[in-house]
This record gives C-alpha cells, structure tokens and sequence, in this order.
C-alpha cells in the first residue's frame, strides 16, 4: 500500500490524472478479490493450520498440547510410512511413464482432422467425466471374483480357467490399479497434449517434408521439442497426481494385500482418522507437501 | 508459464492433502438451540445396523412430538467421519458406534457422562452387560447399548440334506464345523452356478470378520486373546494358533471358496444367503434378514473340542459431548430401552434384545433359534481394548498380517506379529 501511495503521490506530482489511474488500480483490486479470499480461505489458511497441527499433540476435542518436533521425531518409526514412500515412487515412475506414452499415442491417433475422429476422441476423454472414486469403485465391482462381470467372460472365451486374482497378489493389485488409472486419466491427458499438437504451425510440418524429412525424423525433431512445453505440464500433473495418490488405493484395493499398495496419502488418513494421531498426521502432510514442492522445482529446472 | 505450472501443482497437492488431514467432515452438526417446543436431533449410525436403527427412529418419530433425523453412514467410513466431525465439533446430537470402538471413544471426550440419568433408570441392572462394561470409564457411564450382535454359525439344511448329513444337528466343536464343511465341499462342490457351492467361507482380508468369528472359539476353549486391560496379545498361543490351524486346512483343501483370501468385509456375509455356502459364522442380525423359505439351522460357536461362546458385538449408543440437545436426546436413548421399544421394535424382528429381563418374550418364544441367540448374551465377550480400532480392524493395523500368515502365509511369524500387536495396543 506503502508502494501504491509513493506511485500516485509521484504520477500527482508529474501532473497526471489520478482519479482515474485510481479507479483502474481499484477495479483490478475487486477483480482479483474473489479468487484472493477463496485461496486464501480455501489453501492458505489450511496450510497455516496444517503447519501448526504438525507442532503440537492435537486431540480430537480439547486444547492442542505443544510437542515439536515429536509428530516429525516419529516418523522415522513408522515403517508403514517408509514402506509407503518405497511403494508411491514405484508407483508414479510405472504410472508416469504409462500414461504419458499411452496418452502421446492416442492424441498423435486423433490429431488430424479425418472422418470419424470426433467419436475417438470422445470415447478416448470419456472416462475422466466418471469421477474418481466412482471410476474405483467401478472396478472393484468389475474385478471382484465373486460377482463381476470380467471373470466369467475370460472364462467363457477359454481365456482362463481359474479367478483371475486381480486384487490378490500384490504386484497383481499394483497393475490393476494402473490399468484403472490409466483408463480414467488416459484420455485427459491425451486432450492436454492435443492442445500442445494443434499449436504447432502446419507449415513447420510442410517445410520439414519438402526437405525430405521421414515420419521419425518428423516425430523426435519437430513434434517432440515442440510440444515440450505441453508434455512439461502432464508430467508434473501425473507426478504430483501419483505422488498424492489415495481414492484408487482406498477404495480399489484397501491398501492390500498385506499392505503391500498403500500409499503415503493414506498413512496420514490413517494416522488422523484410525489413530486420530492429528498432530502426526499434519507432520507427514508436511513432509510430503515438502518432498512434493522440491521434486516439483527441481522437474520444472529440468523441462524448462 | 513456469509459475502457472507451479501454480497449478501447488494448488492440487494443497487441496488433497488438506483433503486428507483437514477437519472437513460430518454435514449435520449439533442442530438447534435448545428448545421449548418439539426438537429435532440429528442422529448417526453405521450402515451394518441400519435395519434396527432404522426401525427404532421410525417408531419414535411416530409417537412423539420430538424426532430424530437419522443419518446412516457406510460401515467402513464410520470411524472416519467420527472423527472428521468431533475434530469440526460437528458431531450428531446422539450416534451409536461399534461398541469395541466406545472404549477409544470415550477417553477422547466424545460421549457425554450419562451416569446419573442412567441411574434413574428402573431396569438399570438389566442392560446388557458387556456394552455397559466397555460404555464405563473411571465408574462414569457414557453409553447404553443399541444393538447386539452376536456371531453365531448358520448352517444350511437343505445343503446338509443333499450331501447326505443331518439336517438337523449343526456341528458341536470346530473340528466337527470342518468335517461337515469338507463333507458338503466334498459332494457338492461341482453343484450351483460354476460350481459355487462351498463348505464354508469367511473375511480373509478383513481383520474385524476374523476377530468377530475366530476369537469365539478361543474363548469357548477357555482360552483368552488378551489380557483384561486390552494391552497385551495373547494370539500366538493355544488355543488361537489350533483355530487357526483348522481354518488353514480348511483353506488349503479349498473347502472355504476361492475368494475368501481376497476378501475384504462388504462381501462377507452376502453368499451363505444365496445359498451357496454350507456352514458359516454370521453375525446374528442376519437371521432377520434371510430369505424367507431358507431352512437355517443355528448354533454357538465352539472351540476346537467344544464348549460354547459368541462374540457380543453391536453398537452402543450415546449423546454427543458437543450437543445443545441433551434433554431431547436422552428422552430418545431413555426410550429405546423401553419395553415397548425393545419388545414391539426388536423382539418383533428377531433381534437381540439390550435387556435381559425381556429376553424371554412373546416373540422370541415363536422361533426357537433366537433363544438360542438370546441366551447366548451371558456365554459371550466383548473384548476391551482402548486401541482396539487401529490394531484389530484397521486393514494396515498388525492383526489382520498376522491372521493371514496364520491361515495363508508362515505361521512361524506369528510371535512376531504378535509382539506387533502389543505394541499397538499399547500405543
């Protein structure tokens, strides 16, 4: 405000109207007012409060107690939580690597303009209208060995003569729930890198042709590096995605079996709503808030 | 463009992991002021006894000027939402709860004392006695008990009949549960939709389903699973490593279905009605919801060479620390003990009654198998532990690893995760 007052002091000074650099500088104010009050409300505030659980031995009703820095001395006994660190990296290098290459291959199938193209590319984005947990719950139903509707299919086509465990072992339950997200988030990454396609310049392509360029060559010197900027965005959005992963793994597979897929997400929800360890809890969402700002930072370093 | 991509994934990681440690939670909050008029309380309970809840709010709200609005919530999300709701202090004017999870409960300042309303009570020895143990803290009372379910084995007569057993004698220890479970296994195994008739079947994945139907053989063999003060395990000795050991056959010889392993709660007790499964532990409040022309044979849990004992389960209820309706809210909890309640509400739909003066009733003498039940409340335990919830039902918490490597993995970890468990307990 200091800043505001010194400027129009000096524009009042160079003889300048300022009622109406006034009126500007107020309607941009109301402008950003909303979105102001709802990040503030809505992540600051929470983050604030966050911060602050995580210093202090939080009951469920009661005062909070001050006990820094024991919610962040615990966590190196919590072999759930290390364990669940081990298993949400593996999880986003598979689930990251997969849904990029499959989310390319489907926008570089319906990038042109062909006949019948619009019906691919709304069968592709389809599923990510189905909410998340929906979509989760869907498979479950889907998978389950005593009522969905798969195992009776493979079993009918000769595919397979036993249940399929699809749930029962864990590198099993892992890529179930891969093949879950890749079908729910597939075609919603395949429309953010189809923007980044339909923004590179047709002439580029037709100049690149006429001096002889191959397909491949077209695809990793012209496509690729050019989209760059596009892929740089998915991937951080799959990454943090995966990093944050919770619904497909409480719903789908429960974390099981023998806690072999349960992610970082939800040994906090653990901690707050099983053990209603608040003060615990806020300490891991702030060790992971951290981990997730750093790798954030250090990709964007990368992609830029 | 840089900052809008940190924008963007700042943003998305802050709401999901306030989303997951935030106070967000519970939509009906302690409702109104108190009033001089008819009050309105808001009241939650889990879906696994909805039916009788339901059926209790229904006939309250029909012959008082007060009503209850009942939210049922799914019975894995319950513990959550307590817990989201008592840390916005939104909690319901009253809600039932699990009854092992009261303990925990209780020390967390969520239930109101209610010791001397119940002392005002003229049947206040009569209420059944393990809800009213695990509802007592430091002698204050906080909680009366809502439902009872017991865990009890169902057997399937016209299955029994087919395979060439008697119908009518349901097994009488556990070794004699596996030898007609094989039995049925063995002749009908190829009967039904692909072959989906099975022995026997039970929650592999799901750590409440094994203390719920295991533990009473335990008890019923004399033996105990931890000690009064809910501190120490005691599962890795006999006679809980001889129950595991017959349900690991059981398992092995494929008498228990393929997907008992699998398994994680929801599913449980769907097959037995669908007449798929020849003898299996259920939970009580089932028996009312059976197919009508289903003949169900029922009997009490036993131990490896017999005896008898049940796992007293079910929900207490109790009014909420943060209400402005207490008045309202015990005329409702006062009232579900009533006879009129407990007799013409739950008796009439074979439940279990939370009174043991009322157990012998009109109805209950129509159907000889809930005086089996009935009679089962004084044979049976409810275990106390204050960290019951996240070392026995949580599917992370360190019961349900050990129960699978008893019956699916090495049983020789056992003392092990035995250890484990303690720990937990006494976290």
């Amino acid at each position: 405000m200091t800043l505001t007052l010194t400027r129009a002091g000096r524009r009042a000074a160079h003889g300048a109207p300022p009622a109406r650099w006034r009126g500007k500088k107020v309607q941009g104010w109301l402008y950003a007012a909303p979105t102001a009050v709802i990040v503030g409300v809505l992540f600051v505030v929470p983050l604030v409060l966050v911060v602050w659980m995580s210093l202090n031995r939080w009951p469920l009703l009661g005062p909070a107690r001050f006990n820094a820095p024991d919610n962040y001395a615990r966590i190196a006994d919590n072999p759930l939580f290390l364990d669940a660190v081990l298993f949400t990296l593996k999880y986003t290098a598979i689930t990251t690597v997969l849904l990029s290459s499959v989310a390319l291959g489907l926008a570089l199938l319906v990038q042109e303009r062909r006949p019948g193209v619009g019906f691919f590319r709304t069968a592709f984005f389809l599923p990510g209208a189905v909410g998340f947990a929906a979509a989760a719950l869907l498979f479950y139903g889907m998978l389950n060995n005593d009522f969905g509707p798969i195992d009776p299919m493979l079993r009918a086509l000769g595919i397979t003569h036993e249940p399929v465990k699809w749930i029962g072992t864990p590198n099993m339950a892992l890529f179930s729930t891969i093949a879950l997200v890749l079908w729910r988030f597939a075609g919603f990454n395949m429309l953010i890198l189809l923007t980044g396609l339909q923004a590179i310049p047709v002439e580029v392509y037709e100049a690149a042709r006429s001096d002889g360029a191959g397909r491949w060559q077209i695809f990793t010197r012209i496509t690729l590096p050019l989209l760059r900027p596009t892929l740089a965005l998915m991937l951080i959005l799959s990454v943090t995605g995966s990093l944050l992963a919770f619904d497909q793994f409480f719903i789908f597979t429960n974390g099981g079996p023998d806690n072999s897929t349960v992610s970082m997400v939800m040994v906090a929800y653990r901690d707050a709503f099983f053990r209603f360890d608040l003060g615990g809890a806020a300490a891991l969402s702030v060790v992971l808030l951290v981990g997730l700002v750093g790798l954030n930072t250090l990709m964007m370093r990368r992609l830029r | 463009m840089r900052r809008r991509l940190a924008g963007i994934a700042i943003l998305g990681l802050l709401a999901l992991t306030s989303a997951a440690c935030g106070s967000g939670g519970g939509e009906a909050g302690s409702s109104a002021e108190p009033a001089a008029g008819p009050a309105t309380i808001t009241m939650w309970t889990r879906a696994a006894t909805q039916a009788q809840s339901e059926r209790l709010v229904k006939a309250y709200n029909s012959s008082h000027k007060n009503q209850v609005k009942l939210t049922v919530i799914p019975t894995d999300n319950y513990q959550p939402r307590i817990a989201a709701a008592a840390g916005a202090k939104q909690l319901p004017d009253v809600f039932a709860a699990d009854v092992i999870f009261v303990p925990n409960y209780t020390a967390q300042g969520l239930f109101l004392d209610i010791t001397d309303r119940i002392n005002a009570l003229p049947f206040k020895d009569k209420l059944a006695p393990s809800h009213m143990k695990l509802g007592t803290m430091d002698g204050r009372q906080y909680t009366l008990p809502h439902t009872l379910d017991l865990s009890v084995w169902f057997w399937n007569k016209d299955l029994y009949q087919k395979a060439g057993l008697d119908p009518e004698k349901g097994p009488k220890t556990l070794k004699e549960f596996a030898q007609q479970a094989t039995t049925i296994q063995d002749k009908l195994g190829k009967d039904g939709k692909d072959g989906r008739v099975h022995g026997t079947f039970f929650g592999g994945n799901c750590g409440g389903c094994y203390v719920f139907t295991f533990w009473p053989s335990v008890w019923a063999a004399g033996g105990q699973v931890m000690n009064p003060e809910g501190t120490t395990s005691l599962n890795d000795r006999a006679p809980m490593t001889d129950v595991f050991k017959i349900w690991r056959e059981l398992y092995d010889k494929k008498v228990t279905g393929p997907t008992a392993k699998e398994e994680q709660g929801p599913t449980w007790t769907g097959f037995f009605p669908k007449g798929e499964i020849g003898v299996m532990p259920m939970p009580s409040t089932t028996l009312g919801l059976m197919p009508k022309d289903m003949k169900i044979g029922v009997t009490p849990i036993a131990g490896p060479d017999g005896g008898e004992s049940t796992f007293v389960g079910g929900d207490s209820i109790g009014i909420s620390s943060t209400t402005k309706n207490a008045d309202a809210a015990w005329d409702f909890l006062s009232w579900t003990m009533s006879e009129d309640a407990q007799v013409e509400v739950m008796a009439k739909n074979k439940d279990v009654l939370a009174r043991t003066d009322l157990a012998g009733n009109k109805y209950s003498a129509e159907d000889p198998r809930v005086v089996l039940i009935n009679s089962l409340v004084a044979k049976g335990q409810t275990p106390f532990a204050p960290r019951f919830g996240q070392t026995f039902n949580d599917p992370q918490g360190p019961w349900l690893r050990l129960a699978r490597e008893a019956i699916f993995g090495d049983a020789s970890k056992l003392p092990q995760l035995n250890a484990e468990i303690t720990k937990s307990l006494q976290q």
